[in-house]
């Protein structure tokens, strides 16, 4: 009786059953193929986001460093005013030619200015003031004129970078190099163009037009005690820890605080960053986790329901196979197979749903989604509980089946 | 006859209880069969001859009373055990056909096969040939892949021969099998049956109609859930050629 021809039969048995009432079946596996199909694709589109993100980690090595005021937390606020946690520009000085692995170190600023070219005016426009080494931090290269130089800085020149996107949007020559921008009513020159870059880091950052300037000429456009935050790169990604760790030391002394004193700023290691996009991601996870989670409780009571419905439809086809030998527990495989069946077929239908959403989304363009597809543990995790739903659910019907006397069942109209 | 008998009855009574009424449908009957018997159980309407090929067919289960069957005892047997005895030893015929309309006939009678135990891959090639046989042997070797809507009555009957044949049972038990055919169909039917028993197979059939019960050579009146009389078909008062002698020696 338990031989495998017999499971098998059961599953051609419930395949056909289920071809015989598509539309029932459809329906009824509907909460199963949400529930799959949604989850399946927000985890190929989170894996997709999570292998880039990971992929751009990589290249940029894990030596990428990141600077930031930060108030200690309980301690009086009025013990640490702003003027005295902000980072401050020689404070940079001191970071760059003190940290012995450090490859390189840049402030940046950011603020929005109306911008002026021959041809356009815009207001609100990202305007950026960087060191040379943001080159290399951001890993941003022009793609016309030059990049910055110390010069540049030292001597705090009136130039600027612009990106593509700049370009287009000021209507600039399609080489603007040498070429003049009014911005925030001073006259720059510009002597490159970077690229723009769509994909950063942990940033969620809209495509637009971006201008870069010498660091020091921010304090123009700014308050005196604007924000700014460093961004350093460590020799390499094995020297990351030591340098956040030299980075703390210097930041500490230059600021004179005593060995009680708690920081007044943060420095964290890309490597955090991706422990922290990773527990982030994880929590989607675990949200679309909870959807599937009610999708399939809502699909297994579908489930459920049309199993009770079937049984009682097929009461005399029990008593006839109880008739001829069926023994309860054939009869309860029988329905048993049929739910699980159900059940995997929709999950089946589910996960295609989902690889096409998958697709689907890996083709936005500029979403950051290309790498989007369904891990084939989603994919083996879709059938287990598909399969578990079937069991659970099915299992009253089939009990109740099981327990039909074959007289009874087969005087049943 | 000094061999085992396949049917052994003794005492055997059913009880019904519906809602406060209690209705005595045997009150203790006692039959044997015979292997290659074939034998009519004859009565009127609520005589108790249902529930007692139902007893007799390990179907139900008497209330009191002991039945062996082959010399095995089984009023006492769980569900999933009569299931294996109906499987193995006892083909049965439905007044109602009870051919499940989703399958072929093929298919239908293959269905006690699907139940056979301790079988392998190979069992269901080997069970589709002794379908075709079943199917060859009640005359619609044709058929085979009609479904039940797709067939007369009388063919449909046929299928149900040959499905409750296919097990090779010991005994082939048919409650009212043409009693849903027309006169013509029914002559064919019974002379099926006849056949069947011609070739060694034992049968016990209910019938309330004289003529069938004709074509068998034991009858077994019930009345009121008690056996009235058991006798050879020429000797029965309404089936047998002998009626009047014998109502005038009773
Ligand atoms: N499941 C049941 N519940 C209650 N009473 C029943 C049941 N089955 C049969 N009976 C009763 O038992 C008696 C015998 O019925 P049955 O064996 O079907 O008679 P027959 O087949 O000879 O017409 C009848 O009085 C009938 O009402
Ligand atoms: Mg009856």
């Amino acid at each position: 009786m338990l031989n495998p021809l017999f499971y098998y039969e059961n599953v051609v048995l419930a395949l056909r059953q289920i071809w015989a009432n598509k539309l029932r079946s459809i329906l009824t596996a509907l909460g199963i193929i949400v529930g799959v199909a949604s989850t399946t694709a927000v985890i190929a589109a989170l894996t997709g986001l999570k292998t880039k993100v990971l992929a751009e980690f990589e290249t940029f090595g894990a030596a990428r460093l990141y600077v930031w005021p930060s108030r200690p937390e309980g301690v009086p606020r009025n013990l640490f005013p702003w003027e005295k946690i902000r980072l401050k520009a020689p404070e940079a000085f001191a970071l760059r030619d003190q940290c012995t692995s450090l490859k390189g170190l840049t402030p940046i600023s950011e603020t929005s200015l109306s911008v002026q070219s021959e041809a356009e005016t815009l207001e609100g426009v990202s305007v950026s003031g960087i060191w040379p080494a943001w080159h290399a931090t951001e890993n941003r290269q022009v793609i016309m004129g030059r990049p910055f130089s110390q010069l540049d800085i030292d001597n705090a020149r009136q130039v600027c970078l612009v990106n593509d996107l700049a370009v287009r949007d000021l209507q600039l020559p399609a080489d603007p190099v040498g070429t003049h921008l009014i911005i925030g009513g001073r006259r720059f020159l510009i002597v490159g163009v970077v690229e723009t870059i769509t994909e950063r880091m942990t940033g969620f950052n809209t495509i637009s037009a971006e201008l870069f300037i010498p660091h020091p000429l921010m304090e123009k456009f700014m308050d005196r005690d604007f924000f700014m935050r460093f961004v350093a790169l460590a020799n390499s990604p094995a020297e990351a820890d030591d340098a956040r760790a030299e980075i703390t030391r210097v930041l500490r002394k230059v600021r004179g605080l005593t060995p009680g004193d708690p920081d007044t700023f943060r420095v964290q290691a890309i490597d955090q960053f991706i422990d922290q996009f990773k527990s982030i991601a994880s929590g989607i996870t675990a949200v679309a986790g909870g959807i599937v989670g009610i999708s399939l409780l809502v699909g297994g009571i579908g489930i459920m329901n049309i199993m009770l419905v079937s049984v009682s439809e097929r009461t005399r086809e029990i008593g006839l196979r109880k008739a001829v030998g069926a023994t309860p527990t054939a009869i309860l495989l029988q329905f048993l197979l049929e739910a699980v069946t159900l059940c995997l077929v929709g999950g089946l239908v589910g996960v295609l749903i989902g690889q096409g959403f998958a697709f689907a989304v890996s083709q936005i363009p500029g979403a950051k989604l290309e790498n989007a597809s369904v891990p084939a543990w989603a994919v083996a995790l879709a059938f287990v509980f598909s399969a578990g739903v079937g069991v659970v659910f099915g299992m009253f019907p089939a009990i109740k089946a099981s327990r039909l006397d074959p007289i009874e069942a087969l005087r049943h109209e | 006859m000094t061999q085992q008998p396949i049917i052994e009855v003794r005492g055997v009574t059913k009880v019904y209880q519906v809602g406060v009424e209690i209705v005595h449908a045997l009150r203790g009957v006692d039959l044997t069969v015979h292997a290659g018997e074939m034998v009519a159980i004859m009565g009127s309407s609520g005589s108790g001859k249902s529930t007692l090929m139902n007893t007799l067919g390990c179907l139900d289960r008497p209330t009191a009373g002991t039945y062996h069957l082959s010399g095995r005892e089984v009023s006492g047997l769980d569900a999933a055990e009569l299931s294996q005895i109906r499987n193995e030893q006892i083909g049965f015929v439905f007044q109602s056909f009870e051919l499940l309309p989703r399958l072929t006939a093929l298919e239908n009678v293959e269905l006690p096969l699907l139940y056979a135990r301790g079988k392998g891959w190979g069992w269901a090639r080997e069970r589709r040939k002794l379908a075709e046989e079943a199917l060859q042997r009640v005359g619609l070797g044709q058929r085979m892949d009609h479904r039940p809507n797709q067939l007369s009555g009388g063919q449909k009957q046929r299928v149900a021969i040959a499905r409750a044949l296919i097990a090779k049972p010991r005994i082939l038990m048919a409650d009212e099998p043409t009693g849903n055919l027309d006169t013509v169909t029914t002559e064919e039917i019974l002379k099926l049956f006849e056949q069947i028993h011609q070739d060694g197979q034992t049968v016990l059939m209910v019938t309330h109609e004289n003529d069938v019960a004709a074509h068998c050579q034991r009858v077994v009146r019930l009345r009121d859930g008690l056996v009235l009389s058991d006798l050879p078909a020429e000797q029965d008062p309404a089936v047998g050629p002998l009626v009047p002698a014998i109502r005038s020696a009773a």
